[in-house]
């Protein structure tokens, strides 16, 4: 399978979040795959608000299951949340469930405006009832199962995505 | 032999003691306890990691500042907790610790935060669970005699590594009455673990323990020569409770030889920081000055105790 360029599909989704984006936007990138393509969307957005970040780790589902995720990375929302439209941006949407942590995660630091939903690509199969505002790439079929789409990040900083399978 | 705080996959399941664990796991511990950090800073302070889970913090001896940072750590992970004050529960009715334990197990316990006058007391503990098929539930050392106080040597290896980074270029001096410290032991065994080339023991032959070389120290008896060039001076308390005979003079003579002054802490590098497990001794073991003075880092000690204790539980829930 031929995955796409990075750099093309974070093109594709700065336009389609141009529009909607005001002085009082912020992005949340959740880590971190996402956080990487905050960053640059940050930038080419021109944002002012400071870039927030947060890790799900203590907030997944299947912590009673798999256990506390090894080196969970600190989280950070270095604006006022109450009010704020927020747009959290990460890399593979897939059953959802990220998406769900991170919502609860971003609850507690306050009462947010409204939520969008910023990914590189959707590989869809859901399992829960969540769906991107903004998406750059949709694969047309399902993965193999056990497989897994991650963004991937080289020593000069050059963004790309990896297929694993297990 | 396995080492009995860790499961089959090697994963933390007590925290008993820091002597003998590997430092990959202390150096896991330091790290997950970096997010727990940024927790306790946020609107609603609290994650709901241990949810649904109930904590037993049994103290078979006095304690408020350890219990109350278990009892927020706790909370923080969204656990239920419930604090036994023993004193006044049915141990002094004669009921024994391990039926005590049973009769708390029967009432749905996940994990025990135990405090208790005898060394070993927290081991007998997980060595019962662990016999009686009970291995779901978790066991914390919040102290035990004078053998160990694992999460206090772990916030004070959290603050040095805050404030200094590498454990690798460090002297570090323990000072006092180590004759009598848990804490003594599990900061030593965590120093040493951790890479720190140099560790000094300062105090009067009285209070410290035979053999202490053997464990890799260098010890001192003139605090002076001891405080030379050292980058973390580590404080005891002087423990007037646990002392049977004259092994002092009295406090004032103590203070003279080995508490702590802005003089005598001219002898350390310039950016030594001083820690102190608390609760202090103005005047015996330290001078006030020192303790309200810009090396210390008595205060952000405390505040680090919060993150490493949910760092610890949040890992041991989940090696279970």
């Amino acid at each position: 399978m031929i995955l796409p360029e990075v750099k093309q599909l974070l093109g594709i989704l700065a336009d389609q979040m141009r529009p909607h984006v005001t002085p009082e936007t912020a992005l949340v990138g959740v880590h971190t795959g996402g956080v990487w393509l905050a960053e640059r969307l940050h930038t080419l957005l021109g944002i002012s608000q400071p870039l927030g970040s947060i890790d799900v780790a203590f907030y997944r589902d299947d912590y009673g299951k798999r256990g506390l995720h090894p080196r969970p990375q600190k989280s950070g929302v270095p604006f006022e949340v109450n009010n704020r439209h927020i747009i959290l941006v990460d890399d593979v949407l897939y059953t959802g469930r990220t998406t769900r942590a991170a919502l609860n995660e971003l609850f507690d630091y306050g009462r947010p405006g409204r939520i969008d939903l910023a990914v590189l690509i959707d590989r869809g199969e859901r399992q829960l009832p969540i769906a991107a505002s903004f998406c750059a790439h949709t694969l047309s079929e399902p993965l193999p199962a056990g497989s897994r789409l991650s963004l991937q990040r080289d020593d000069h900083g050059n963004l790309s995505l990896e297929l694993t399978h297990a | 032999m396995l080492n009995p705080q860790l499961n089959a996959a090697g994963r933390l399941k007590h925290l008993i003691t820091l002597d003998g664990l590997p430092k990959d796991v202390l150096t896991e511990i330091l790290d997950t306890a970096a997010p727990f950090t940024e927790v306790s800073e946020r609107e609603v302070k609290k994650v709901p990691l241990l949810r649904g889970k109930s904590v037993f913090n049994i103290f078979f001896e006095n304690s408020t500042r350890t219990r109350t940072t278990f009892e927020i750590a706790a909370k923080r992970l969204s656990a239920d907790v419930i604090n036994l004050n023993v004193a006044t529960s049915s141990t002094n009715k004669g009921e024994t610790l391990l039926d005590t334990v049973d009769n708390l197990c029967a009432m749905g316990a996940d994990m025990f935060v135990m405090r208790h006058a005898s060394s070993g007391a927290p081991y007998l503990l997980a060595q019962h669970l662990r016999a009686t098929g009970r291995d779901h539930i978790s066991v914390v050392n919040a102290g035990d005699g004078r053998h160990a106080h694992p999460t206090q040597g772990l916030l004070d290896m959290y603050t040095i590594r805050h404030f200094k980074q590498d454990f690798t270029r460090l002297t570090v001096a323990v000072v006092g009455d180590v004759l009598h410290s848990r804490v003594a032991r599990s900061e030593i065994a965590a120093l040493t673990t951790l890479g720190v080339p140099e560790v000094r023991v300062i105090g009067p032959k009285t209070l410290l323990p035979g053999n202490l070389e053997g464990l890799g120290v260098r010890v001192f008896h003139d605090m002076n020569e001891g405080l030379r060039g050292v980058d973390v001076v580590m404080m005891l308390r002087l423990q007037n409770e646990r002392m049977q005979g004259a092994l002092l003079p009295s406090s004032q003579e103590y203070f003279k030889f080995y508490g702590l002054t802005a003089e005598k802490l001219e002898l350390a590098a310039k950016d030594a920081i001083v820690l102190h497990p608390g609760p202090m001794n103005r005047g015996v073991e330290i001078d006030s000055a020192v303790a309200d003075g810009k090396h210390a880092v008595i205060l952000p000690q405390v505040t680090f105790g919060i993150a490493v204790r949910m760092a610890v539980m949040s890992m041991l829930a989940a090696g279970n």
